[in-house]
């Protein structure tokens, strides 16, 4: 696949410049990816802020425990979109024409899902600004490194997943699936409360979402304590296993269209 | 009496196709039943251990606490439902042609109201099973569970016009779509997930003064405690207000339709 994306990288260039094209002509397109992952944060900060005087929460500012959560959520939803605006192209028929050019498929989805990584900073922009204002701790260089490392390549797994499924239903109707899917993983996780305080199932759940362990690379910085390899590695390992598994799939509905 | 009973069946008629309408389609259904069931979930998980909390009122268990919030999240979602399919159905020329019928005006938006009534007393039911399947229990029981079914019903209408008078007003479904997240805004600044009292300000004094916080308490006063008057005429009040409030912008809208045909 690299040698692919080497040789089609002019491809991945049109294609990202295609995106930041749309993001500068049409910027009403980026609200929804932008409102409502700040409303939720805004919201889940006002109603379970006192959650923090529990014992055994391992931060006194509720604002920077579930910034994090909301960064993804972002993340998630721009990825979406990707995959919403994959289905809207093939419904149009703009993607038959792509499809038709001498450009290496894996190049094309690449140039979908670098966009999405990149487009996944807008929301995180402006939700971190919101959070800083409303009191969230400012969590370092390294740990906002790490924050923005793992929206990105939450909005690429995002874009893989949406571009996944645009390839499988070629319809706009499928949004609903598309951005359910990474807003009800990132919920499962410890989005609410440490993995200790969570109760039942969602304990369970958590623990063996690998978007836990996602969440709890993106949190180091915001949260008491170092930066450690030990809470950064699993993360890694959970997003590359996330890309390969989603990438996958992606693949195979590319070569599907293209049969 | 003639007129009124052919308005009944007017309204009848709308009303079975709303339902059918919202079950057929499932982009109406997720809304109202899937969302806010996901939120309860997570939330009884995620929050669960909120009960511990000193100032936290006494209750069996957090899953009761939660139970009256995802009922009226589901009721609000589905007053913006009833209105999306609205105005979808102004867009495709439907309206226009129950508005050149001979029946009254008026049981056009009633008829549409009353489908959002059967999705609310559904959702009613739904949630009291799926709370008394998961362990929650009801203490007022029986009359707590026909009042909790009333209210949520009442609501349903209530908040159905509010999504009715935006699509007749602007007779365009992605306006009125995107209310959605104002919906989120509304339940975060009531008491609907969490105490008033133990919310952060501003929300927290906003929330006890929110109409939808007296009407999530008085569907959840019979869950958590035996039934008291003052919170069951609280939320029966708030429910009038904003029915009457909603009903008559309909009003309003559906003659300006009909003076300006848009």
């Amino acid at each position: 696949m690299a040698a692919a994306i080497a040789t089609g990288w002019p491809t991945v260039s049109a294609l990202v410049r295609r995106s930041a094209n749309e993001l500068i002509r049409v910027p009403g397109a980026a609200i929804p990816g932008v409102l409502a992952p700040t409303i939720f944060f805004l919201g889940l900060t006002s109603v379970f802020g006192n959650l923090t005087e529990l014992r055994g929460f391992e931060s006194d500012s509720y604002q920077s425990f579930v910034i994090p959560v909301s960064l993804l959520q972002g993340a998630g939803f721009t990825g979406a979109a990707t995959g919403v605006n994959l289905a809207r192209d093939i419904e149009q028929g703009w993607f038959d024409r792509l499809l038709a050019s001498p450009a290496p498929r894996p190049a094309i989805l690449a140039g979908l899902v670098f966009s999405a990584s990149i487009r996944a900073l807008v929301p995180a922009t402006i939700l971190l600004i919101v959070a800083i204002a409303i009191g969230a701790e400012w969590p370092g260089l390294v740990g906002l490194g790490l924050a923005v490392f793992a929206v990105m390549a939450t909005g690429t797994v995002a874009a893989l997943y949406g571009c996944s499924l645009a390839l499988r239903f070629r319809t706009q109707a499928a949004a609903p699936l598309m951005q359910a899917g990474m807003f009800i993983l990132v919920l499962m996780t410890t989005s609410y409360a440490p993995l200790e305080l969570l109760q039942g199932w969602l304990h369970t759940v958590a623990e063996i979402n690998p978007v836990t362990q996602v969440l709890e690379l993106a949190r180091q910085g915001f949260v008491p304590g170092d930066v450690t390899w030990g809470d950064t590695w699993p993360g890694l390992l959970a997003l590359a296993g996330l890309v390969v598994f989603m990438g996958f799939f992606a693949l195979r509905g590319m070569r599907r269209m293209s049969d | 009496m003639g007129a009124l009973a052919a308005n009944a069946r007017v309204v009848w008629a709308l009303g079975r196709r709303s339902i059918r309408q919202t079950f057929r389609r499932p982009q109406l259904m997720a809304p109202i039943i899937i969302f806010p069931s996901l939120l309860l979930a997570v939330q009884t998980g995620g929050a669960g251990r909120a009960v511990d909390l000193p100032a936290f009122p006494e209750v069996n268990g957090f899953l009761d606490f939660m139970l009256a919030g995802a009922m009226i999240q589901s009721c609000l979602l589905a007053g913006n439902s009833g209105g999306i399919a609205l105005a979808v159905d102004i867009e495709m020329g439907f309206t226009d042609r129950l508005l050149a019928a001979p029946i009254s005006r008026f049981a056009i938006v009633l008829g549409r109201l009353a489908g959002t009534a059967a999705l609310g007393a559904f959702s009613a039911v739904y949630y009291i099973v799926i709370g008394l399947v998961f362990g929650a229990q009801i203490e007022e029981g029986v009359l707590g569970v026909a009042l909790m079914i009333v209210f949520v019903t009442l609501s349903a209408v209530a908040f159905g016009g509010v999504g009715a008078a935006i699509a007749l007003r602007t007779g365009s479904a992605s306006v009125v779509q995107g209310l959605f997240p104002l919906v989120f805004v509304i339940l975060f600044l009531s008491s609907a997930f969490f105490p008033s009292e133990l919310m952060l300000e501003p929300a927290g004094t906003i929330a006890e003064y929110n109409p939808i916080s007296f009407i999530v308490e008085g569907v959840r006063d019979p869950i958590v405690s035996t039934l008291t008057g003052e919170d069951a005429l609280k939320a029966f009040a708030s429910i009038v207000g904003i029915g009457a409030l909603s009903l008559g912008a309909s009003a309003l809208a559906l003659r300006h339709r009909l003076r300006t045909g848009s």
